[in-house]
């Protein structure tokens, strides 16, 4: 059946009874039994626990215990959240047919909103990467274009809601995985400050960089989720406690009077000339709209990438040194438990998540640490030295979300460097902390999406909704992929 | 200049059995990437490292209070191998 | 040549908190294997660590009491290493900024204080337990190994002496002090059989009077003070051996069997001790105000050295004053008490752990009807002649078991002494002139023939009479003055 295509509209539909839960999940998975065998973007599809949750969420509905804005809303889950009883795997064969023990509060938090959790979504093993190419369980591909790549690693969850087999999702971003992905898929994708979603049952890739975040059609749906999910949790230490931007109230503000700065160093050489253009012409709008233009320069962000490709694997090499085959997940026995392990980590793991485990390994090491680990944390200072230098001058900043539109399936897969060049614009907001997100701006000729980047300082999402919502206006985005249909 | 690394050593430090031939793409892969990583090292100044959150939060404790654990025989479950309420490993050789 | 050793020790002792470091699991040692684990202490994927506010307490606590600084912003860090039994696969620990620098401890021996000087001493979570089952349950040959990850985030604390302790007999003392102050601050089991308290050494030798530093070897498993003291023994003795025969000392971990009486080489494969440290980004850093150490200073209990001080100042011995201090918590309470009631000190500590404490041996039992007061009662009793020494311990008994207070007892009993000279002359008179011949011996100055007569009354009057009182009669009679 059709069913309304954002959340917000489905959840006004749902009020009004024109359609109930259970219609809502029908439409979407009719939609994956549409796409999924192009697009795969789902590991794995819950058709009868998301029978029971939308079936509860009418019942509650009707019985007038209205549990807001996502009650009997169809939700995609990346899979590297712990769902209790429901297989997570990281798109690793490491984890292959783990199930967790626990919900992450993530999912807790969205099942006590009525959320209805469809599937877990595909993912670059252990979120390494960005394409979605590095899934032990095969790729997922774009729905604008199945021959290429829908970015990563939330990959997957917004290929989903992309193609409409989800009318949201979650994705985790520790270098862009949630930006870069949204913009390649024409999706709306936040990474909010770090902090303030709970990575308790988020599977670590990167701590200090980790952040779970909303990937929607609209900056409104972006809201919604994200609102439903974020807030202090006693369990992660690294939580914020203290008050949070309100987020839905700043969406119709626009941007008369803000001061937007545009990056300097996040454009020139590798950079798609219809990327260019776009953001060029959406940074007019928001002038015609009232907004002071700065262009700002960050010389820091231009070694941001070398010090994450540094931090970033360091903290995996250790986040992964959990999976030994001794409690859970793959094991390959051998005469000795040191054996045993070597052989199942150097079996159960795909070349990049193995790849950036050596790297951080040797990053920390005896005699490696100062010039390598030491110094991307005095980059990482830095980086953020500079930022709070500009943001004394401007209240937010814009950039390109990704310098290329969606690449062919296998173009960077035997180039690291040059797959790692594709989270350039997106690095320095997860090394700062701040909250950042993508915003679809347009087509370039060849029919695929431009995603902008929105960056505001920690805590400013306020101040970076209004700019999205106001981006999104002028862009009037409402294109929708058309993805063949395979006869079988 | 790609970095040159004694990759078998760093290897055998994150437990990773590898065969030559992955050693030697692994060693000539991350000599490139650590190559560029090393630009790092142009960084001027000697900005003041503190945490590294953003938020500056610290000092976060919880109550000594005892909560439930979970169900040994689901956790045991999930195990490659267990025996009368132990995990089994094969014996380990170093201590 | 005449050789020094140089040894430091670490210790690692759990905390005796109700739940474990960072997560809500009990601390229960006596639990089934693996009831006592979560997504945290199990190291499942996405768990997160939150520590335990009460851990930090103790970890000030000691540091503390062993006169450290305390770090107002410390900080976390992993400890990366692979071992079955440690479930992340890194240890959170402290690195290059612990809780606690800086600080010493005073041991007694021989009579003589020596400070040792404490390097630090840190927070981190205990590893979970293996087994090694198959043939003979040794390490080396066995098919397999068992897990339980019970004591797995089991708050740890670890400190670290300076290599200021230069004899066995010195490292044991420390070990000795150590656990004494960490059993008295409450915030531990301390038990060495238990494992809640583990000592390790660190010993190089090097030529008297030099101050360079030798290769130093690591000792470990001593699961007695006694073993402690044996095996620093050894190896000191085995490094001097082997330098003197021309051998190089190599740095590496022994472990000391117990029944061979000797230290053993552990094979470790090479390359394992880079253990990447790095803060912990899943945790933040670790505040305690100044004003929580106040806090936690003010209720900390008077420890072993104050203790020691506070007795040599009323009288005893450095030697009583060390070990009134060591003996039970009852022991130590009752003599306050009866220091207090006006009783001299060392007559306090003879009773108290002399007859007191071998009735509590005997009977398994505390002295419960025993009051300060009522021992400085018995004491003055003593005192004044109105019983005996060999009276006041019936007395005692008397008191122990309930039957009143002291004088009560020794009336009820039938054990005042006779101090009345007119019920004594009589005895005396008797005695005297049963033996002409002893008699005659005193007058001419053999003085030890008075105390067989004293004997000789006292048998007479069934051990009633007061001894002095005797004597003087016996001289007044026979005229010698003594
Ligand atoms: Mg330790
Ligand atoms: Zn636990």
């Amino acid at each position: 059946m059709s069913i309304p295509d954002t959340i917000a509209a489905a959840s006004r539909a749902l009020r009004e009874g024109s359609l109930t839960a259970a219609d809502l999940l029908d439409g979407v998975l009719e939609r994956a039994q549409m796409t999924e065998a192009q697009l795969h973007a789902y590991l794995n599809i819950d058709h009868d626990g998301a029978r029971v949750a939308a079936e509860a969420a009418d019942a509650d509905l009707a019985a007038g215990n209205d549990r807001g804005p996502l009650h009997g809303i169809p939700i995609a889950l990346k899979d590297n959240l712990c769902t209790r009883g429901m297989e997570t795997t990281c798109a690793s064969q490491i984890l292959a047919g783990w199930i967790p023990p626990y919900d992450a509060t993530v999912v807790s938090r969205l099942r006590e909103a009525g959320a209805v959790i469809v599937g877990k979504t595909n993912l670059d093993e252990f979120a390494m990467g960005s394409s979605t190419e590095n899934s032990a369980y095969g790729p997922s591909f774009n729905p604008w274009d199945i021959t290429r790549v829908p970015g990563g690693s939330s990959g997957g969850s917004a290929a989903a809601v992309a193609a409409g087999s989800a009318l949201g999702a979650l994705g985790s971003d520790t270098g862009g995985s949630i930006r870069q992905p949204a913009a390649l898929t024409g999706t709306v994708g936040v990474k909010p400050t770090y902090g303030t979603v709970s990575r308790y049952g988020l599977i670590a890739f990167a701590s200090s960089l980790d952040q779970i975040g909303p990937i929607t059609r609209t900056v409104e749906d972006a809201a919604l989720l994200l609102e439903a999910i974020w807030g202090h949790d006693p369990k992660d230490s690294t939580s914020y406690a203290g008050e949070y931007p309100q987020v839905r109230r700043s969406l119709d503000a626009g941007v008369d009077g803000l001061r937007i700065g545009v990056v300097k160093e996040l454009s020139g050489e590798g950079y798609e000339l219809a990327v260019e253009q776009a953001v060029a012409a959406m940074v007019e709008g928001l002038a015609r709209q009232g907004a002071e233009i700065v262009e700002v320069s960050l010389p820091s962000f231009e070694i941001a990438l070398s010090a994450y490709y540094l931090i970033a694997p360091a903290e995996a090499s250790s986040n992964l040194a959990r999976f030994d085959g001794v409690r859970y997940g793959l094991r390959v026995d051998g005469e000795t438990t040191e054996e045993m392990m070597a052989r199942t980590r150097g079996q159960g793991f795909g070349p990049e998540v193995t790849r950036r485990i050596l790297l951080g390994t040797y990053a920390l090491s005896a005699g490696y640490y100062d010039a390598f680990y030491g110094q991307a944390q005095r980059v990482r200072a830095a980086i953020r030295a500079d930022l709070a230098r500009v943001y004394a001058q401007v209240d937010a900043l814009v950039s390109p979300t990704s310098p290329t539109v969606a690449f062919p399936a296998g173009a960077r897969l035997d180039d690291p460097l040059a797959m790692y060049l594709s989270d350039i614009c997106t690095i320095p907001s997860n090394l700062a902390g701040d909250p950042a997100m993508s915003v679809p701006i347009g087509l370039d000729q060849l029919g695929l999406p431009i995603g902008m980047q929105v960056m505001a300082p920690s805590l400013g999402e306020e101040v970076m909704f209004r700019v999205a919502a106001e981006v999104e206006r002028l862009a009037g985005f409402d294109a929708r992929p058309e993805i063949p249909v395979v006869a079988g | 200049m790609p970095v040159d690394i004694d990759i078998a050593h760093v290897a055998r430090l994150a437990r990773l059995e590898l065969t030559p031939e992955e050693m030697e793409t692994y060693r000539s892969q991350l000599g490139v990437i650590l190559e560029h990583a090393a630009r790092v090292q142009a960084l001027e100044g000697e900005p003041e490292v503190g945490s590294v959150h953003g938020l500056g939060i610290e000092g976060v404790f919880r109550d000594d209070e005892v909560a439930a654990s979970l169900d040994r025989d689901e956790v045991l479950a999930a195990a490659p191998e267990s025996r009368d309420g132990f995990f089994v490993v094969p014996p380990a050789l170093e201590q | 040549m005449s050789w020094e050793a140089v040894i430091g020790i670490e210790t690692h002792v759990e905390l005796s908190t109700r739940s474990k470091m960072f997560c809500g699991c009990a601390v229960d040692f006596g639990a089934e294997p693996n009831t006592n684990i979560c997504p945290v202490c199990l190291g499942l994927p996405g768990a997160l660590p939150v520590p335990n506010r009460k851990a930090i307490e103790g970890i000030v606590a000691i540091g503390l009491a062993l006169n450290c600084e305390i770090t107002e912003r410390s900080v976390f860090h992993r400890k990366n290493y692979f071992y079955a039994d440690l479930p992340k696969n890194y240890q959170v620990s402290q690195f290059d900024v612990p809780v606690c620098r800086d600080g010493y401890l005073e041991i007694e021996l021989d009579g003589e204080t020596r400070r040792i000087g404490i390097e630090r001493a840190h927070m981190e979570e205990d590893t979970g337990k293996s087994t090694h089952v198959g043939d003979g349950g040794r390490i080396h040959s066995a098919s397999e190994t068992l897990l339980d990850f019970n004591r797995s985030g089991v708050p740890l604390v670890e400190i670290v002496s300076r290599p200021d302790i230069r004899s066995a007999a010195e490292a044991r003392a420390y070990a000795q002090e150590l656990r004494a102050i960490v059993a008295e601050l409450g915030v531990s089991d301390a038990r060495l059989e238990e494992g809640s308290i583990r000592f390790d050494a660190n010993i190089s030798i090097r030529p008297a009077g030099s101050d360079t530093l030798g290769t130093k070897v690591e000792i470990k498993n001593m699961n007695s003070f006694r073993s402690l003291e044996r095996a620093v023994d050894y190896e000191i003795r085995r490094q001097i051996a082997a330098v003197e025969a021309g051998q190089q000392i190599v740095q590496e971990t022994r472990h000391w069997n117990e029944e061979a009486g000797e230290t053993q080489s552990m094979r470790t494969k090479e390359g394992s001790s880079d253990y990447r440290y790095f803060a912990d980004p899943d945790l933040v850093p670790l505040v305690v105000p100044p004003s929580w150490v106040e806090e936690i200073r003010a209720s900390l209990p008077e420890l072993p050295e104050a203790r020691r001080k506070r007795y040599a100042t009323l009288g005893l011995h450095p030697k009583a004053a060390a070990m009134l201090s060591s003996s039970a918590r009852t022991i130590r309470h009752l003599f306050d008490e009866t220091v207090a009631a006006g009783a001299p000190a060392l007559a306090a500590f003879n009773w108290l752990t002399g007859e007191v404490t071998a009735w509590m041996r005997r009977t398994d039992t505390e002295p419960a009807e025993l009051t300060g007061e009522r021992l400085a009662a018995l004491i003055a009793l003593v005192d004044e002649g109105v019983v005996s020494a060999t009276a006041a311990k019936e007395v005692l008994e008397g008191v122990l078991a309930g039957e009143g207070e002291p004088r009560q007892v020794a009336e009820a009993r039938d054990l005042v002494q006779v101090s009345d000279r007119g019920a004594l002359e009589g005895a005396v008179r008797r005695v005297l002139d049963a033996d002409p011949d002893a008699v005659e011996r005193l007058r001419s100055g053999e003085e030890k023939v008075i105390g067989f007569l004293v004997g000789q009354v006292m048998r007479e009057t069934g051990g009633k009479a007061d001894p002095r009182l005797v004597n003087e009669l016996i001289r007044e009679a026979v005229g010698s003055d003594g």
